[in-house]
This record gives structure tokens, sequence and C-alpha cells, in this order.
């Protein structure tokens, strides 16, 4: 299995093929529906994010509360389908990739390839594995959205599948 | 009569509310075994992940999925029961906000227009049917969203009939497709009301997932619609495979002459109802 450290180079980026599985650790940035709201709104008042973009991911989740000794609690992820209006936009500034669960749109799969991004698949349900695999968790921005608020995560071998490559293949395409 | 105290029915959604967060129901569990002997590739890799989540959910005391959901909690209240204490509801709600503090569940539920969260889970979604006796059987539904909001009703002509509901079945699977996190379990209402149906296909989530319906062409039903779905090919977490439901099951009601509503209720792959009899 590959095994993928953030943030990638565009040859790792490249390199990948939807349906490949994979295991990436690195920094992930969370953020939901609310979240990318608040992004729009500052984008368009001409205020920095709270994240530097370049090269960053999301991981679209909202963990549970930490219980004693962990990072965070169960952190799977959520339906990608419900960010398609807010991807491309990101994806112009410069985001790296994204990761979530279940198809995503024909806009995204073209912003992904005109910026040599790459959309992972996390299993959905997974929710136990994921916050096992989150080693730091730290709040960024917007604690009052609670489970819906950024924030910084250090994660190490999480399993992914490639699900919408570079190259325009989606492992959804039937 | 029977008194119980509503302190009781609160204590009892608290036991199934952090039961329900942390483990998959057994059925289903075997379910997801079989589906992952018969996958390959990918779809392979998202059951056997499935699996190794739950054992490490149980290990660690997490949630099997943050999405500990909107809290369904369904109430048959004999006849024969005078409730002490506070109102039902309160004593639910109460349940529930205890359940999830101490679970560690995510607090899920917002306005849905300010999007402010509850912050405590509450409140709980119930349903109270009265039936005969003296007992009181609750049952905890924690509902997830990604495959709540892939849930649709049609109200159908009488016209269309048996072909109608299973081709209102398939195409819900086939609008949701990856996104409720397939292999899903699929609730049908049929009949009844425009809300009646939507509750007949609830309630048929929290039946032993994969059991038959007593009625013989209901059943029949059942199995048409899984074998269609099966059909499709949207495969665990729609990587492609044989496995896109894990079961259908359908509940049915009177309805009206001039209608044929049919309600379809999905449910991820991760079941965790629980019930109790009081």
């Amino acid at each position: 299995m590959k095994r993928l450290m953030l943030p990638l180079s565009e040859q790792e980026v490249l390199s990948l093929h939807a349906g490949d599985p994979v295991l990436l650790s690195g920094t992930l940035y969370t953020a939901r529906d609310c979240a990318h709201k608040r992004f729009f709104e500052l984008l368009d008042a001409g205020m920095p994010l709270p994240f530097p973009i370049k090269g960053a991911f999301l991981y679209y989740a909202g963990p549970c509360p930490a219980p004693a000794g962990k990072a965070v609690g169960s952190c799977g992820p959520t339906t990608s389908a419900r960010m398609n209006v807010f991807a491309p936009r990101l994806l112009s500034l410069g985001l790296g990739g994204m990761i979530g669960k279940g198809e995503m749109s024909e806009e995204v799969r073209r912003a992904l390839t005109e910026n040599r991004a790459v959309y992972f698949a996390a299993i959905g349900g997974a929710g136990a594995f994921y916050g096992n695999s989150i080693k730091k968790s730290e709040l960024v921005a917007f604690p009052d959205l609670l489970s819906e608020a950024v924030y910084r995560f250090e994660v190490e071998d999480f399993p992914l599948v490639v699900a919408m490559d570079a190259h325009g293949a989606s492992v959804y395409d039937r | 009569m029977r008194t119980v105290c509503t302190k009781e029915i609160e204590e009892c959604v608290y036991r199934l509310a952090r039961r329900a967060g942390v483990r998959l129901t057994d059925r289903c569990r075997a379910l997801l075994k079989d589906a992952e002997a018969r996958e390959e590739g990918a779809a392979k890799y998202a059951l056997s992940t499935l699996l190794e989540n739950e054992e490490i959910a149980i290990r660690e005391a997490m949630p099997v999925c943050q999405d500990t959901g909107m809290s369904c909690v369904l109430i048959e209240l004999g006849n024969e029961v005078f409730l002490s204490g506070m109102p039902l509801a309160d004593a639910v709600n109460c349940g529930v906000r205890r359940a999830y503090a101490d679970g560690n569940f995510r607090k899920s539920v917002c306005d849905p227009l300010t999007r402010k969260n509850t912050g405590d889970n509450t409140p709980a979604h119930l349903h109270v049917d009265i039936g005969k006796g003296d007992s009181v059987t609750v049952t905890f539904l924690p509902k997830g969203f990604g495959s709540e909001n892939m849930s649709l009703l049609r109200m159908l002509t009488p016209a269309e009939g048996r072909e109608g509901i299973l081709r209102t079945v398939e195409e819900a699977v086939r609008i949701a497709g990856s996104r409720p996190c397939p292999p899903v379990v699929v609730g049908v209402g049929i009949g009844g009301t425009f809300d009646g149906c939507a509750l007949l296909a609830k309630k048929a989530l929290t039946r032993e997932v994969g059991s038959r319906h007593p009625r013989a062409d209901v059943a029949a039903i059942e199995e048409e619609a899984l074998a269609r779905i099966n059909a499709i090919g949207i495969g665990p977490q729609g990587f492609g495979g044989k496995t896109t439901a894990l079961a259908v099951m359908a509940e049915i009601a009177p309805t009206h002459i001039a209608g044929l509503p049919v309600a379809v209720n999905m449910q991820c792959h991760c079941v965790r109802c629980e019930k109790e009899v009081l």
C-alpha cells in the first residue's frame, strides 16, 4: 500500500489514480458546511482565511468530543457532495485537495484537473478508526460552531482511496 | 393500572443511547462480514476497514461513527400504564442530554435557519403509540443525516401499483449513489397518509436488519427490491460491487382509495438500533 506524507509534491499528486488505496499522514484542516460559508464571507470581504490554503488539505468532518487521553473522539468523513458549491473556488486558490466521502460534481472534477489536486475518499462510518489515527488536534477558527469549527489535525496513516484524481478519473464512474 | 415513573424512561433512554452509539447490531455486523467475503478491491478494503473500526470503537469506548445522529425515540405505551413524574418528552430529552454528554457523542442538532447548535443533541424526535397492556417498549435509533438526507417520499397513483413501489425504491438508491455510506439499509413505507407513510419507513428501520415482513406480498417486495438494488453496482462506499444494500424492510398500512404513498427512509450500514421493554 502506498504511504503518503502531506504536503504532496506535484509529482506525487500526478502519480495517484482513482481507486488506489493509500495511507496518508500529516496536517489536515477540518471544515463542514457552516465553516465553508464563513470562508466565503471572508474571501468576499477581502480578508484572509484562517489557515494557509496553498497545498493544504481539507477534511470534511466534525469530530465527537475527545475522551480522556485522546486528541479527539470519533471522526470519520461527512458527505462531500454538500461542499460541491465551495470546492472549486478553494482549489483555484491553491487548496491541495480534500478528504470526504461519496461522489463530487463535474465542476469539482474540472477544478481538480485544472489545479492538479486530488480528492480522497475516507471510509464513511469508520469514525473510531479515523479518530484513533488523529494524534493532535487544535482549534483554528469559529469555536461557536462546536463540532463544525475548523480544527488542525496531525494524522497518522489515514486509510483512504483516491476518489477523483488530477487526470479527471473518478472511482465513482460506472 | 400500573404506574411507571418517567424517571425510569429517562434511565432507559440513557442506557439505550449509550449502548447504541458504540456498537453495531449483531445482525448488521454479520451482514457486513458476509459482504466483505463477497467483494474485492476497494470495496473489500472499505468493508474490512469498517469491521476493524467497530473493534476499535469497542476497545477504545468510542462511537462507531462520529455522526451519533438525531435521537429517534419510538415508544409503545400500554393503555394500562399511568405515567408519573416529569412530562414524557422532558424525560426522554434528559436521557438523551446525559447520554450524549457522558458518551462523548457529537451534538448534531441545530436550528434549521440560524444553524445554531442546541448544544446537547435535544430535542429528540419522539413518537408514541398507545397499545394494549401495561408495558412500555422504548426503541432508540440514532439517525445519521448522510443517509437521512437521501430519503424521499412519492405520492404514487393506485395505477402505478407494485411496480411503482419497486421503481421508487430503486430510484431513491440510484439518486443517493455513494452519498449515504452504502451498503445501505432501506426502510420503505407503503400506504397511510403523507406523514404516516414516512413514519412507516422509519419504523421499518427499527426491525432486525434483514428480517422479513409477516405478509407474504410485502416480504416479496422486500426481496425483489433488494435484488434490484444490488444489481445496480454502486457497491460499498460507491466503489462498485455486489453489495449496495444489506437489506430492504417495508411496513404497510391502509391508505385512501385515490392514493399510494411510498416513502423511502435511507439508513447507512451503521445500524445502531436498541430496544428495551419496561
